[in-house]
């Protein structure tokens, strides 16, 4: 059992997903347990392949069916996949937790539809993070898009437009990923991840490379949100139900940016047409991050608001890629759990917020703590991370990648960051400054009233409440501690790390 | 040189306190007595934990907490010297003595939501004690930061209109300082990673370009010059006056422009130390600029009518006295700038203290207002006549001691120039603080009561259950401030005049500036003047 | 007659293959990018997707080679007279998901048609934001 961790990582949820729906005909009570007995038990795998890999100092390569690579499939489990595959599996659990109270009053049909596609979505994410194959990484990715594109049409009206928008986009991307893994299989005859890092060097200056390489960048680029080409994640993220977007906003962008850091820097190498490319990314990611900043300052919608801090936010990441030293990496790979726990966090609050009292809108919190306090102090939290203000784990990352930066000599990109931590405070600040600040007269003038039966009511239902502060927790808490994070886990998902 | 190092969880606990006492207020939010309570008690406990570590200081040595790992290859690391001590001392022992009067004043002004209040108040002195106490850059900024995110429910307090957009001003300022000061805390561990606060610096041995150092300079003395409120970026000082009375004088006297100041002599004296400024050559420019906003300032007082705003801008022109001792950096300016920091405490804290009690007892906040409140509230304003007094640097007062050392630097330094700043400014400081004093004791009151009910209409509501002297009425008896607020006024103004005498009278204070300032200068012997 | 020839048109050939897989593959980018009509650019997608495919088949390809496929009087190891198995292998996994793709994007089609009565995109977004 303990040797197939690997596999079952992303057999579970595959074949829960699809008892989930046909045992909802039954009771959905108990299909929900079972889905949440899934998250958990992928959970446990992914924490007992991450801790095995860790324990063996190697990586951890599972081979499907028995079939050696390169011919046959190959999971690879080393601290940064399995690290990775331990934050979508948790998220994964919390956004389940969730979607609890949220699926209340829909039919058992489409509960048990959410249910399947949701631990689609995440079969799909786990093995995109697990697999060291490219192809098998397009049939993960198109796994997951395809689940997720579902799974956002669950928000309603507009919601299915923006999916379909959503599928045109994400589609094209991934045939754009597809044709650059065929020119790097025409150039090599492989596609295994370990084996095409053997044969690669001495063909990086070939133009088919070149192609390749551009090609996988825009698909991935696309799929990770990366300004110029995060068109489409606005309305996507606008209008998909909470927990599906707490879920996409926290881990799917990631995991598509995870695969561009495995492809660079585990596949390629950097010379040739790649240090190029990460210049090039560099530089989009720091115009992402102050486009992204600057259009959420000019939202009035709360969801969107958060929807165009993800494009900064990624650019965050992104830009640690590209500067490439260790120390820059230390953040980028930081600043992946520390914004999947910030944002997933805040669109846990944007939608409790939103299930609660109905608001949506930036000028409608006020007086929002008075209401909801846990949540709004949470939300605060996560706030500050994304500012970066310590001790929170927004700050450390942010630390690295200065430091990173200054180290590279990176001058602007210093700046960069710099600037958006300031315009992030400009819109987190909005909406703190209305839930705290105003509207406290009307609520002195009538108290609350709060009848005798109702006093321990919760401000939220438990299920939507408990991964709201647990993330919120988690943020300051893993700040105070990156430095095991870092030592333990991120320093031996660096290239050259690991033998 | 280095001294002996004494590992203890001493200065870790003192931090704690205060944020475990945070957790508790809120926790037990709908009781005020328990609140406060609460907030009595863990400042008597900080206060103690910060007085275990003076023996060991004054014996020469360093507390240190072991160092917990909080980022790759830089630690939290809390170490105890001389200078730190001082200001944790200072700060811890303010606590005690603030938190009675803001009891006394939040009790008297009911604004409400004080659970908030509390709470706030003792992240802000968690903080100033891990300023105070921090061992290296990283954990100095953590708190840095945590100290402006704390003061800002105080500051917006009142929630109203102009508190929102005081808050407002204070976070751009701040955090746009926090920001730039990031910048120079990374860039100064990249130069030397991880390097530890050394008296007389460590950056010198970092193989910069004086270029780069330059550069580095400004962008710390930006970072830390905007909670000292250094002109011109003293902009959110004045209007950061809308918080409660309380807050003002923690903000002032204890916490962060305190910690402002503090950091620049941190910087100037443990970063980059007096050689290398004297090298690059910014210690000169930085005096000048401390220079220009003590008169600068002092002049912009003369003209303020608002009691808390002309004391606001009298702190900023105090407190550039502290960075103009940094930026000299001699060992009598040094010394003198470090004990000014003790010194302009407990003044600026007995003057806001009797502003509070006034605006309290009698709900007046401009000065023309104040006729006649002599003899209605004696006490009070007695403690305001004798902290003005020191101030204007009258000797045998605290603010003399401060005054004479950083006289003392200039001379040192060869830039004899300055004292005629630190006399002019003496006299500036009596020109607006003297009429206050001439108002309250020999003013008419009737007719100038009169004379504000007609013209005034911005004097401020009063509340609900507030005795409010009536227009027109003359001293009324017992018109005195509350106990809880009156007692701790007259003990800081007790101290102010007691420590112009005997400097080193209880805590030491004047020993460990000493110690510090000798210790930056590298190791000579105290300066003169020490005897005082 | 052409037999000196033959390696030449043979290399023609086949870069006309891979030019035409080219056209292909813009055209559908084409499609997706100008095209008013959701259900076209769902056609222009699949256009694309099919390009990727022949692309991958095309690798595959040596002339005059057959099926992988062990006849009676071949050798195993022959690789000479096989084509290469795997692209078309791996492409029938993208023809699968290429299925699954317009399944799902049909499916999103008929709801937003349902809520709109309509499929041009202007059309939809007017309606949407209204």
């Amino acid at each position: 059992m303990n040797e197939h961790l690997p596999i079952l990582l992303i057999i579970i949820p595959l074949i829960v997903a699809m008892a989930a729906r046909l045992s909802v005909r039954l009771s959905v009570p108990f299909t929900r347990g079972l889905v949440l007995a899934a998250a958990l038990a992928v959970l446990a795998c992914g924490a007992g392949a991450l801790a095995e890999t860790l324990a063996r100092g190697e990586p951890w390569s599972y081979h499907v069916s028995g079939w050696p690579p390169p011919w046959g499939i190959e999971l690879v489990i080393d601290p940064l996949s399995g690290g990775l595959a331990v934050l979508v599996a948790f998220f994964g659990l919390a956004a389940l937790v969730y979607a609890g109270p949220y699926l209340q009053g829909r039919t058992p049909r489409e509960q048990g539809s959410f249910y399947a596609l949701f631990l689609l979505t995440m079969a799909g994410l786990l093995g995109m993070c697990v697999t060291g194959d490219l192809f098998n990484l397009f049939v993960f990715l198109e796994i997951s898009s395809l689940a997720a594109y579902a799974l956002i049409a669950f928000g309603g009206r507009r919601a299915i437009v923006a999916a379909l928008r959503y599928l045109i986009i994400g589609t094209a991307a991934a045939c754009f990923y597809l044709l650059g893994v065929g020119y790097l299989y025409a150039v090599t005859g492989s596609l295994n991840m370990a084996d095409l890092a053997v044969l690669l060097p001495p063909l990086m200056d070939s133009p088919a490379v070149i192609l390749a390489v551009v090609l996988i960048v825009a698909g991935l680029g696309i799929k990770t949100a990366l300004f110029p080409l995060h068109g489409w994640l606005p309305d996507a993220y606008s209008y998909a139900p909470a927990p599906v977007l707490a879920f996409l906003a926290a881990v799917m962008t990631k995991v598509s940016a995870y695969a561009l850091y495995r492809i660079l820097y585990f596949v390629t190498e950097a010379a040739g047409p790649v240090s190029v490319t990460l210049e090039v990314l560099g530089w989009m990611a720091a115009a992402g991050i102050l486009f992204g900043s600057v259009m959420a300052i000019a939202q009035r919608d709360f969801w969107r608001m958060l929807a165009y801090s993800s494009v900064a936010q990624v650019g965050y990441i992104i830009l640690g890629l590209a500067v490439g030293n260790v120390l820059a990496l230390y953040g980028a790979l930081l600043h992946i759990v520390s914004h999947s726990l910030a944002k997933g966090g805040l669109f846990f609050v944007a939608g409790g917020v939103n299930w609660e009292t109905g608001v949506r809108r930036v000028p409608d919190f006020v007086g929002m703590a008075g209401k909801m306090p846990l949540t709004m102090a949470a939300f605060v939290v996560a706030a500050f991370s994304m500012i970066g203000l310590p001790p929170t784990l927004g700050f450390f990352s942010k630390w690295y990648l200065v430091l990173g930066c200054l180290e590279a000599g990176a001058w602007v990109f210093v700046a960069v960051l710099i600037v958006s931590s300031l315009l992030t405070a400009v819109y987190f600040f909005r909406v703190i400054e209305n839930a705290y600040l105003k509207g406290k007269d009307d609520a002195r003038a009538a108290p609350p009233f709060r009848p005798a039966g109702r006093r321990f009511r919760l401000e939220l239902p438990a299920g939507m409440l408990l991964p709201i502060l647990v993330l919120s927790i988690g943020v300051a808490v893993l700040g105070l501690f990156n430095e095991q994070i870092i030592s333990n886990v991120i320093h031996y998902a660096l290239p050259g790390m690991l033998p | 040189m280095t001294a002996e190092a004494v590992f203890s969880v001493a200065p870790l606990v003192a931090v704690l306190i205060s944020l475990a006492a945070a957790g508790l207020i809120l926790f037990c939010g709908g009781r005020p007595d328990l609140r406060e309570g609460v907030t009595m008690v863990a400042a008597v406990a900080k206060f103690a934990v910060v007085l275990s570590m003076l023996p060991a200081v004054l014996g020469g040595a360093v507390v240190e907490t072991a160092p917990l790992d909080i980022a790759r290859g830089i630690a939290l690391h809390f170490r105890v010297d001389a200078f730190g001590l001082l200001f944790a001392l200072l700060a811890s022992g303010l606590w005690i003595i603030t938190s009675v009067y803001s009891i006394g004043y939040m009790r008297s002004l009911k604004y409400g939501h004080e659970t908030g209040y509390y709470a706030s108040f003792a992240v802000c002195l968690s903080a100033a004690a891990g300023i105070a106490m921090s061992g290296n850059l990283l954990t100095f900024f953590i708190f840095y930061e945590i100290l402006t995110i704390a003061t800002y429910p105080l500051v917006v307090h009142r929630r109203n209109a102009e508190a929102v957009s005081g808050g407002r001003e204070y976070m751009v300022y701040l955090l746009l300082a926090g920001q730039v000061l990031f910048i120079a805390v990374a860039w100064a561990h990249y130069l030397v990673p991880g390097a530890a606060f050394t008296p007389g610096g460590f950056l010198a041995g970092a193989g910069a370009s004086v270029l780069a150092l330059q550069a580095l300079f400004v962008l710390f003395m930006v970072g830390v010059g905007v909670k000292a409120a250094v002109i011109p970026l003293h902009g959110w000082l004045p209007t950061a006056m809308v918080a409660p009375t309380p807050v003002s004088a923690l903000l002032h006297a204890v916490a962060v422009v305190k910690a402002g100041a503090f950091a620049v002599v941190r910087v100037t004296g443990f970063v980059f130390g007096p050689e290398l400024m004297g090298e690059l050559g910014v210690g000169v420019v930085l005096a000048w600029l401390a220079a220009a906003t003590i008169i600068f300032a002092s002049l912009r007082a003369l003209s303020e009518d608002h009691l808390k705003r002309r004391l606001a801008y009298s702190t900023v022109s105090q407190l550039s006295y502290v960075v103009l001792g940094a930026a000299l950096a001699t060992p009598a300016a040094m010394l003198g700038a470090m004990f000014h920091i003790v010194a302009h405490a407990f003044m600026k804290i007995t003057l806001f203290f009797c502003a509070g009690a006034i605006y309290a007892t009698t709900h007046k906040e401009y000065i023309r207002e104040l006729d006649g409140l002599g003899r209605r509230m004696p006490y009070t304003m007695g403690a305001f006549a004798a902290a003005a007094l020191a101030i204007t640097g009258m000797p045998l007062l605290v603010g003399f001691v401060s005054k004479w050392n950083l006289g003392l630097g200039a001379v040192q330094a060869g830039q004899p120039v300055f004292i005629a700043v630190l006399i002019g400014s003496a006299l500036l400081n009596a020109a607006y603080f003297f009429p206050i004093v001439y108002r309250a004791y020999f003013g008419r009151a009737g007719e100038e009561a009169a004379h504000a009910a007609g013209e005034a209409p911005e004097v401020a509501i009063p509340a609900a259950g507030e005795q409010v002297a009536a227009a027109g009425e003359t001293v009324a008896p017992g018109g005195e401030a509350k106990p809880s607020m009156l007692v701790p006024l007259l003990i800081t103004a007790a101290a102010a005049l007691v420590l112009g005498v005997l400097p080193n009278l209880g805590l030491q204070f004047y020993t460990l500036a000493q110690m510090a300032a000798a210790a930056v200068a590298g190791g000579g012997p105290g300066p003169a003047g020490g005897g005082m | 007659m052409f037999g000196q020839y033959y390696h030449l048109l043979d290399h023609l050939a086949g870069y006309a293959s891979w030019w035409l897989i080219g056209v292909l593959f813009l055209i559908g980018l084409y499609g997706i990018i100008v095209k008013e009509n959701l259900l076209k650019k769902i056609m222009a997608l699949n256009v694309m997707q099919v390009a990727v495919i022949l692309f991958f088949l095309n690798t595959a390809q040596k002339s005059g080679a057959t099926l992988a496929v062990l006849l009676p009087g071949e050798t195993a190891g022959a690789v000479d007279v096989y084509v290469n198995p795997l692209p078309a292998a791996l492409m029938l996994t993208a023809i699968v998901v290429s299925l699954a793709v317009m399944g799902v994007a049909m499916a999103l089609v008929i709801q937003v048609y349902r809520c709109y009565g309509s499929l041009e995109e202007p059309e939809v977004l007017r309606r949407m934001h209204k």
